[in-house]
């Protein structure tokens, strides 16, 4: 026997010996922590159920015959416990190896998005974008060029998880290469298209919204293919309007042509870009109305836009009881002065 | 949730019939059945979905697939019968402009 066998033999040996004697709770709790000793110590059923049957042969004089034999069958059928509890272990090890490179894959996502706050005098600028689990399949994206132009994006790549992710990063470096259409809304996504069209599963799709803001005229100039519609913030009359586009999703067909459409900021007023996770919140199995969002955004409206989303995410959350079914992102611009 | 799919022949249509929500879980079933019906050539396939309540962006990719493949076949794809809230997402996709989306809803023997 090894040393750590001998231990366990002479461990289990008291354990026994002392609760035949005085059935003690106390000795009903050392067996738990010796059992607990043992599966760390990889010690397999079959293991256990002979080291019962030496002990009692040795604290037992004339155990019957039928008893012992008994344990034969026993042990027979804690082998394939033991089976059971190995593939356990072994998938255990494999679940914590993929959860770690899971987590590898969640950071290198995050590094696509752009991490530098936007720096515009006459803007206020917030940002918030979750996924539902570990990886996103909605992707958002700002830059300001050298004339102080901003450009913003939020995509949403069909389902979540590890698909959606890798489909993503197709988005990110498509616009890379693009920079000349930064200001072109329709043409950018004209080009996407034919980019994603080529690349994705012919059941695969993606929804984009691009939108270019112009801060000397104050306007922004806006298309969509097939995004979930943004609202329009008008601060003269303090009403939401819907900002309804035209445009087939990315990805269905080589040559589609976009709209462009564009809205004049007055300060105050502020352009609310979402993913379908926002608006495809599920509350008690209800969808969230738009209006009910129109609701929540107007209560948070007098903060920072930074505090703004992150305020709207929260209420929203907490609404879903903590448990995004879907990739959340919200994306606000505001006009200050 | 659950999918039942109902594929009826209709005055010179295929109609396929479908009761409950069309999303992650159950895209897969409607894959299966509408696949062999896109194999043929010069068909008129139309979905009925009267009896859908949800379509998620999962369902949604099915039918696209579906579209992609009866266009080299020179079929034809239709959506009826489609509940406002459903039909509100063909309209934000665009996909109504590629297809065919009528409000008559098809009828079930």
């Amino acid at each position: 026997m090894t040393d750590t066998k001998l231990s366990m033999y002479q461990l289990y040996k008291e354990i026994i010996t002392d609760y035949i004697r005085n059935k003690s709770e106390h000795t009903l709790y050392s067996a738990q922590k010796l059992s607990m000793e043992m599966i760390e110590k990889d010690m397999s059923p079959e293991e256990m159920v002979s080291l019962h049957l030496s002990v009692i042969k040795e604290i037992v004089d004339d155990l019957p015959k039928e008893v012992v034999d008994s344990f034969d069958l026993l042990l027979e059928v804690m082998i394939g416990y033991g089976l059971a509890h190995r593939e356990h272990l072994s998938l255990r090890d494999r679940q914590r190896q993929l959860e770690s490179e899971l987590n590898v894959a969640a950071r290198m996502q995050k590094s696509l998005l752009p991490n530098e706050p936007i720096n515009v005098e006459s803007l206020d600028f917030g940002v918030v974008s979750v996924p539902a689990g570990k990886m996103s399949g909605d992707y958002y994206h700002y830059i300001v060029d050298e004339h102080g132009n901003i450009g913003v994006a939020v995509a949403d790549v069909i389902g979540k998880g590890v698909p959606a992710a890798m489909c993503m990063s197709m988005i990110k470096y498509a616009m890379d290469s693009l920079p000349e259409q930064r200001l072109q809304p329709a043409a950018l996504l004209e080009n996407l298209n034919r980019v994603v069209e080529r690349n994705i599963d012919s059941d695969m799709f993606i929804t984009m919204v691009y939108g270019s803001y112009d801060p000397r005229e104050h306007r922004f100039f806006f298309a969509s293919a097939g995004h979930e519609p943004g609202f329009f913030y008008r601060n003269s009359t303090g009403e939401f309007e819907d900002m309804e586009t035209k445009g087939l999703v990315l990805g269905v067909s080589p040559k589609i042509h976009y709209k462009e459409y564009s809205l004049q900021l007055s300060p105050g007023d502020f352009i609310v870009l979402l993913s379908d996770g926002v608006t495809e919140s599920r509350v008690d199995g209800d969808f969230i109305e738009r209006e009910q969002l129109t609701e929540i955004i107007n209560k948070y409206k007098h903060l920072p836009v930074q505090a703004l989303t992150e305020q709207v995410y929260r209420e929203l959350e907490k609404m879903q009881n903590f448990q995004l079914k879907d990739d959340f992102t919200l994306l606000i611009l505001r006009r200050n002065v | 949730m659950n999918l039942n799919v109902n594929i009826q022949e209709n005055n010179n249509e295929t109609v396929v019939f479908l009761d409950g929500e069309v999303d992650v879980y159950t895209a897969s079933i409607l894959k299966e059945k509408l696949n062999p019906l896109a194999e043929g050539t010069n068909q008129s396939i139309v979905v009925d979905l009267a009896k859908v309540n949800y379509i998620d962006s999962t369902g949604l990719g099915v039918f696209i697939g579906v579209l992609k493949a009866v266009d080299k076949k020179g079929s034809n794809l239709k959506i009826s019968g489609a509940n406002p809230r459903v039909k509100r997402l063909f309209e934000i996709t665009g996909l109504n402009e590629v297809m065919d989306v009528e409000e008559d809803q098809r009828k079930e023997v």
